[in-house]
């Protein structure tokens, strides 16, 4: 049996997402972004809704989510996604819009944005990447960094006295009536993945049932930034991250749980 | 068939923008400028036509709502008073730079700062050399009556998708707020979502089909690319010159001294033409409508033939710099204009031609420099 026997498509246990460009993902050697576009290209390929569907893409680690996401895409300005996505999903109302965001964009720059399009109940799904860092401009404070954690910009660690406690954007946004699902998951280890796509079907099935907005929390790591490697980053999240960011439904089909 | 209508600046714009068959507004109450929401909220537009109409929850949200709109090919539109358009030049520089086409309206107050709520033409600089922040410009209108407030919508969005570049309707709060009778054009049907596909499906994203994909981006890490983009803006702003520069002439043909004003200045300084003619003083106004592309060509001519020119704006002297940098010193150049929200009459505007300029020894002083030169 030579290895041309050996390819075809029976045989086929993995391929690469189909909606994932061949583009070099410029994400570091262990970051959690890249396993969340996958997750995101899957369920949209799997729901067959590639061509209803419109991204936005964020500034920050995710500026360039476009390059590896072969979908139509609009890249916004810091923060701005879900006003962006608010007016794409006005008018073109059978779509499916979703914003892709990072901690900095969504919950510092953005949260006016956040706030206003979760309050109007937006048809739109939020995909929040949480790795309590601003990994892009080279790992300064978050709005989600934990008390205590040291970074660029708090050097020394998070004081919560002079720099304001770690925000919690799931719990705040779940809170308001625009907002139908609100959940927090990882995508760490395969289990924490099936989870978390299972997470993003269910916004997107939202979506097509006009129900408002859906927000996904994926709680992730940036072993750059934390300056560890990447299992030391995972092990570190799981340490110190879940604790404050529990994974689980915060609201499901409009009820907080 | 036109209707007849006695109306604000400011309604008949809005209006204008629900006839024009504009898809969507989306904008953030501040005076002088709220009644082209006010209007538009109490038509119902989302009943006469499909138009969408959102009060964001700021300014900057507003101009990103346009953003995501232009994205997908839609006519987009948005509208605010001074500091409000402070807000919006991040947004507005995004626009050019991803090359969006979409209408931005300013009815401006004076400042700076809070300001004023009264009318003022102190946002020339922030509108026609460039507000936001990078390499890049607006095709900017200035109407000058309730009229063109009406008019200029349609036109407006004429010059956003023939150039896929933002365009800027400079108002005043005078404008904006002054009744005068208007011809306000019939209903033109908004453009369908099969249209907006088919006609602009090079680029906008609107889903992707059997096509390859479309992304609406205003970044380009590599300088080479970037550079690229700024030069196909340029190409742009150049072609702009060239084919949709817009201007009026008034009693030029004989005028000895020129008035140079644009929107409500103009209005008054077409009064002091004819105040300044009755007294036998040949005067005559150019009165630009865009002010960029700006009439630097007409201006360059007629510096040949006048003794003098009055750029008259209501500000501290902004237009003036590009009125000098047209004329390039051949004839004597000053500013006269009211602040703060103060509105000058024509009797002042008259009184400012004759004692800056026809009573100004310095016009002298410019037929020595020229034949110094020579």
């Amino acid at each position: 049996m030579n290895v041309s026997e050996i390819i075809k498509p029976e045989n086929q246990v993995f391929c690469k997402t189909k909606l994932m460009t061949d583009a070099t993902l410029s994400y570091c050697p262990g970051c959690g972004h890249g396993t969340a576009h996958n997750l995101t290209m899957e369920v949209i390929d799997e729901m067959g809704i590639v061509a209803d569907t419109i991204g936005v893409a964020p500034v920050g680690c995710s500026v360039l989510a476009y390059d590896f996401m072969n979908i139509d895409m609009t890249q916004a300005a810091h923060g701005r996604a879900p006003a962006v996505a608010t007016a794409i999903s006005r008018l073109w109302p059978n779509k499916y819009v979703f914003t892709y965001q990072g901690d900095g964009d969504l919950a510092a720059i953005g949260t006016a944005e956040t706030i206003h399009a979760c309050n109007r109940g937006e048809n739109i799904v939020v995909i929040f990447v949480n790795n309590g860092i601003y990994g892009m401009t080279g790992g300064q404070m978050a709005p989600t960094t934990l008390s205590g954690m040291p970074t660029s910009t708090s050097p020394y660690g998070r004081d919560v006295k002079t720099m304001g406690s770690p925000i919690k954007m799931t719990e705040l946004v779940a809170n308001l009536p625009g907002v139908y699902f609100a959940t927090r998951h990882a995508v760490h280890t395969h289990k924490h993945a099936r989870k978390a796509k299972k997470a993003i079907q269910k916004a997107f099935e939202n979506t097509r049932l006009k129900k408002g907005v859906s927000f996904v929390e994926i709680v992730s790591n940036c072993n750059s930034g934390w300056k560890m490697t990447p299992l030391e980053s995972n092990q570190w999240m799981v340490d110190n991250m879940f604790p404050y960011y529990p994974l689980g439904d915060i609201k499901v089909d409009g009820v907080l749980k | 068939m036109s209707e007849l209508k006695l109306m604000k600046g400011n309604e008949a714009l809005a209006e204008a923008a629900i006839r024009a068959g504009v898809d969507a507004y989306f904008g953030y109450p501040i005076t002088p400028q709220s009644e082209v929401i006010e209007h538009l909220m109490a038509e119902r537009p989302e009943e006469r036509t499909g138009m969408i109409v959102l009060q964001a929850e700021s300014e900057i949200a507003a101009i990103n709502m346009v953003y995501g709109a232009a994205s997908t090919g839609k006519k987009v539109m948005t509208s605010s008073s001074s500091p409000g358009i402070s807000l919006k030049l991040e947004g507005i520089s995004y626009l050019a730079g991803a090359e969006l086409p979409a209408v931005i309206v300013n009815v401006v107050r004076g400042g700076p700062g809070l300001g004023t709520i009264q009318p003022s033409q102190a946002d020339y600089f922030q509108s026609v050399k460039g507000g936001g922040h990078g390499d890049y410009k607006l095709y900017v209108l200035a109407p000058a009556s309730v009229q063109e407030m009406s008019d200029f919508v349609e036109d407006a969005f004429d010059i956003a998708f023939k150039y896929r570049a933002p365009v800027l309707i400079l108002s005043d709060g005078l404008i904006g707020q002054m009744m005068e009778k208007v011809y306000l054009k019939d209903q033109q049907e908004r453009i369908s979502d099969e249209e907006v596909i088919k006609k602009y499906g090079g680029w906008a994203v609107t889903g992707k089909t059997d096509r390859k994909r479309n992304i609406i981006t205003s970044l380009d890490l590599q300088s080479e690319k970037m550079e690229a983009r700024v030069h196909r803006l340029l190409k742009k702003y150049a072609q702009m010159e060239k084919e949709d520069l817009r201007f009026e002439k008034i009693s030029c043909d004989d005028a000895e001294y020129l008035f140079v004003a644009y929107g409500s200045s103009a209005r008054i300084a077409q009064k002091a033409v004819e105040l300044a003619r009755k007294k036998g003083i040949k005067a005559g106004l150019l009165r630009p409508i865009t002010l960029f592309p700006f009439p630097k060509q007409q201006l360059f001519e007629l510096a040949d033939q006048v003794k003098g020119i009055l750029s008259v704006e209501l500000n501290a002297g902004q237009m003036v710099e590009d009125v000098r940098l047209s004329v390039e010193h051949k004839v004597a150049v000053e500013h006269f204009g009211r602040t703060g929200g103060i509105i000058h009459t024509p009797e002042e505007v008259l009184e400012a031609l004759e004692e800056k300029i026809i009573h100004n020894e310095r016009i002298g002083d410019y037929k020595t420099r020229e034949s110094s030169i020579l």
